[in-house]
C-alpha cells in the first residue's frame, strides 16, 4: 500500500532529527499523536501540531505523559495510527502503557529523544541509558521491538519503519533517539509517496458475531478490529482468552505471554538491521548505534590507517538484539568494542551473545556530551593486543 | 403469552455471567440502570463503547456486549480521550468507580472535563477500594473505617459534584443505587448530552465498607440511603459534600451548554487556516 500523499513532504530538505521524525510518522500516515512536552523531544510535537490540521490529523498535548502513552492506544482502537513522542523521565511514566500495548497488541510507535539521566538528570544533553529500559522497562515478560537512528535521515526512514512494523506484528516499536541526532541539523530526502511502502493494518474479515479478537494466524498475530464496525469485542490488559475475556489460568497466561513473545523472538533474524563496514577478516569489530556510531568513526579511521582490520558494526534495530550475528562473528574475531553513552548497557548483550568466543570491552561515559574518539581509539588498540 | 427476554439481556455477555461482584454489592444495579439507559437512548449498541479502569467497577466493561475496552489504573479517561477522537461517531462511556477516578486517575478527569471532552464518565462511589480489600479512597467521608485508616479517616474527601462542575463538567447528577429510576434517567440524559457529562452513584460495598462501618449488609447500606437521601435538583454544588451522617443530596445539580472540545477545535483551525484545515477523517 502506497503512503497518503497529503502526509508526505516529498523533496529534500534541512531538518533536525525531531523534525524529520515528525515527517517519518506523517509520512507513515500516523493521524494521532498525544504529547507531553519535554526536552529534547518537544520539537517533534511542535512541528506535529503545526502539521497535523492541514493533513487531518489530531494532535492532542495531553497533561502528562501517562495520559499520552495511552491516549495513543485508545486512537489505533478508534481506528487511527498513533505515536507518542517523550524523553527519560517520561519515558518512565509510560512504562505501563508500553506494556499495555504489548498485552493488548495495540501496534504504536513511542518515541525516546534520549537525554542523560538518571531522574532529571542532563535535559538537553545526551544519553543512550534508556537502552535497558527499552527492552526491560514494564513489568512481567514481553518481547519489544526497538531502533536507534543515527542521522536525521534516519530519523524519518526509522520513524516510517516503526509504524511498519508495529503494524505487522502488533506491537509497540521503540525509536530509540538521542539528544545529539534529535537536535542535529542534516539534508533529509523524503521520497515520494508511491516509492514508499506503508502496511496496511491487519483488519479482520470474520463475519459479525464470529470474530475472536485475540485468535492468532499462522503469523501469531491476530487480525484487528476498531471501536464501531459492530463487533462488539473486548480487549484488557488481563490475562485473556481468545475471545479477549479474561482468563486467569495458569495455563491461559503461559499460551498468551509464549505467543506475545513468540510473534518476535521467532522473526528475530528477519527484524535484524544492522549496517557494516569492514567486519569480514576484521580482528576487531566496534559495535555501536545512535550518536556514538559516527563518533566511533574517526577512531576506526585512525587504526585503520595504521594497517588495523576493525570492522564497524552499527545497529539499526537494538531489539531483538543481533544475537546470531555476534556469536558467528565472536568466532571469527579477536574483540568487540562497544562504546556508548552509558555506563555499560548494550555491552552486555554483546558479551552474552559472544558467549566467551572473544573479548568484549566496552567504552562506558555517562552522557552530558559524546565520546572523545581518542578514547574508543585507544580501547581500539588495546583489544587488537 | 409469549416468553420475553429480559430487556437488559441482550447488552451484556451473558456467557461471562455470573459476574465477580460480592452479594449486596450496588454495582450491579448501575449496570442495570445504565443498560435500560442506553434502551432509552436509542444509540446504536455499534456506536457504543464502554471504557473501565482498574477495580470492581472497572470490570463493567467486560460484562457490557459492546466495544469495551478494560484499561490501565486510573486511565480510562485519556484512553477514552483518544478513542473519541480517533472516532469521533462513537458514543464514549467511561465507567469506573472512585478511587480509579479520582485517586490515581484524578488529574485526567479534571482535564477531560477541561476541555469538555465529549463523554460521560459514570463513577460508581462505593467509598472504598473493593478489589484490593477496603482502603482508604479520596471519597472516603470523614471518620469512616478502611483498612489503610484503621482509626478512622482525618482526611477531608472530594465532593465530586463539585468538583466536576467547577471543572467544567455540562451535566452533573448524584443518586444512589436505591434511586435506579432517577439514576436511569440521569443515565440516559448523560448519554445524550453533548460534552462532558458526570453521574456519581452512591452504591454500597457491603463487604468493606459497610462491615467495616457497621452500616449492615448491601440492604442495610441501601436503606440507609433511602433515610439519608434528599433530593434537590438544582442545589449548589458547593453545598452537597458527602459525611458519615447527615443528608445525601441527590439529584441533577448541572445541565448547561459549553462547546465541545472537537467543535472548538474545528471552529477554531476553520477560523485560523481557513480552507487549508483538513478536519480529521473517521
Amino acid at each position: 500500500m502506497h503512503a497518503d500523499p497529503a502526509g508526505v513532504l516529498t523533496g529534500a530538505h534541512f531538518l533536525d532529527g525531531d523534525h524529520a521524525a515528525c515527517e517519518g510518522a506523517l509520512a507513515a500516515e500516523c493521524r494521532f499523536v498525544a504529547g507531553y512536552p519535554i526536552t529534547p523531544s518537544t520539537e517533534v510535537v511542535e512541528r506535529i501540531a503545526q502539521r497535523f490540521p492541514q493533513v487531518g490529523g489530531v494532535f492532542i498535548q495531553m497533561e502528562d505523559e501517562l495520559a499520552s502513552s495511552i491516549a495513543i492506544a485508545g486512537a489505533v482502537w478508534g481506528g487511527k495510527r498513533a505515536m507518542t513522542v517523550t524523553s527519560g523521565p517520561g519515558f518512565s511514566l509510560m512504562m505501563e502503557h508500553l506494556g499495555f500495548a504489548v498485552m493488548t497488541e495495540t501496534p504504536c510507535v513511542f518515541i525516546d529523544v534520549q537525554r542523560g539521566g538518571p531522574s532529571t538528570g542532563l535535559p538537553t544533553l545526551p544519553g543512550q541509558a534508556d537502552m535497558m529500559q527499552a527492552r526491560w522497562g514494564s513489568h512481567g515478560d514481553y518481547e519489544i521491538i526497538a531502533l536507534s537512528p543515527n542521522s536525521p535521515q534516519e530519523c524519518f526512514d526509522l520513524t516510517f519503519k516503526a509504524f511498519n512494523l508495529a503494524e505487522q506484528y502488533r506491537v509497540p516499536v521503540l525509536v530509540m533517539m538521542d539528544e545529539c541526532v534529535g537536535h542535529m541539523m542534516e539534508r533529509v530526502v523524503i521520497p515520494k509517496a508511491e516509492d514508499l511502502e506503508v502496511y496496511p493494518r491487519k483488519w479482520t474479515k470474520a463475519p459479525l458475531g464470529e470474530y475472536l479478537p485475540f485468535a492468532p494466524d499462522e503469523d501469531l498475530v491476530p487480525p484487528m478490529a476498531r471501536a464501531g464496525q459492530g463487533y462488539r469485542f473486548h480487549m484488557t490488559g488481563l490475562t485473556h482468552n481468545e475471545r479477549g475475556y479474561p482468563d486467569m489460568s495458569v495455563a491461559a497466561q503461559a499460551k498468551l505471554v509464549a505467543r506475545l513473545t513468540d510473534k518476535i523472538k521467532k522473526n528475530a533474524d528477519a527484524l535484524v538491521d544492522v549496517e557494516q563496514d569492514g567486519v569480514d577478516g576484521a580482528d576487531v569489530v566496534v559495535v555501536s548505534y545512535g550518536i556514538t556510531s559516527r563518533v566511533a568513526l574517526p577512531a576506526i579511521g585512525a587504526c585503520r590507517a595504521q594497517g588495523s582490520r576493525v570492522g564497524w558494526l552499527r545497529l539499526r534495530t537494538v531489539w531483538p538484539f543481533p544475537e546470531r550475528l555476534i556469536r558467528d562473528l565472536a568466532s571469527r574475531v579477536k574483540a568487540f568494542v562497544v562504546p556508548e553513552l552509558n555506563l555499560g548497557q548494550m555491552v552486555r548483550e554483546v558479551e552474552r551473545s559472544a558467549a566467551g568466543g572473544a573479548r568484549v570491552a566496552g567504552v562506558p561515559h555517562a552522557g552530558g556530551t559524546v565520546h572523545d574518539p581518542a578514547v574508543i581509539e585507544r580501547a581500539i588498540r588495546e583489544a587488537l593486543r | 403469552m409469549s416468553e420475553q427476554a429480559n430487556p437488559v439481556e441482550r447488552y451484556l455477555r451473558s456467557e461471562r455471567i455470573p459476574h465477580i461482584w460480592c452479594p449486596g454489592c450496588g454495582i450491579g444495579t448501575t449496570v442495570n440502570c445504565f443498560t435500560r439507559a442506553i434502551d432509552e437512548s436509542g444509540i446504536p449498541m455499534e456506536r457504543l463503547a464502554v471504557v473501565s479502569g482498574i477495580g470492581c467497577t472497572g470490570r463493567v466493561a467486560g460484562y457490557m456486549h459492546v466495544d469495551s475496552f478494560h484499561t490501565t489504573h486510573g486511565r480510562a479517561i485519556p484512553f477514552a480521550t483518544g478513542l473519541k477522537l480517533a472516532a469521533p461517531d462513537m458514543k464514549v462511556v467511561v465507567y469506573s468507580g472512585d478511587g480509579d477516578l479520582f485517586a490515581i486517575g484524578g488529574n485526567h478527569f479534571i482535564h477531560a472535563a477541561r476541555r469538555n471532552l465529549d463523554m460521560t464518565v459514570i463513577c460508581v462511589n462505593n467509598l472504598t477500594y473493593g478489589m484490593t480489600g477496603g482502603q482508604l479512597t479520596p471519597t472516603t467521608p470523614e471518620e469512616a473505617i478502611a483498612s489503610t485508616a484503621p482509626y478512622g479517616n482525618f482526611e477531608q474527601p472530594f465532593n465530586l459534584p463539585y468538583l466536576a462542575e467547577s471543572c467544567g463538567a455540562v451535566y452533573v447528577a448524584r443518586w444512589t443505587t436505591y434511586h435506579v429510576t432517577h439514576l436511569k434517567k440521569a443515565m440516559r440524559e448523560a448519554l445524550l448530552k453533548k460534552g462532558f457529562s458526570f453521574v456519581e452513584v452512591i452504591s454500597p460495598c457491603p463487604t468493606l465498607y459497610g462491615r467495616r462501618n457497621r452500616i449492615g449488609d448491601g440492604l442495610d447500606e441501601v436503606k440507609t440511603y433511602k433515610q439519608r437521601s434528599a433530593i434537590k435538583n438544582g442545589a449548589p454544588t458547593s453545598e452537597v459534600a458527602l459525611g458519615m451522617a447527615g443528608p445525601i443530596v441527590v439529584g441533577k445539580f448541572v445541565d448547561r451548554e459549553r462547546p465541545t472540545y472537537q467543535d472548538a477545535m474545528d471552529h477554531f483551525y476553520s477560523r485560523k487556516l481557513g480552507n487549508r484545515y483538513a478536519r480529521a477523517s473517521q
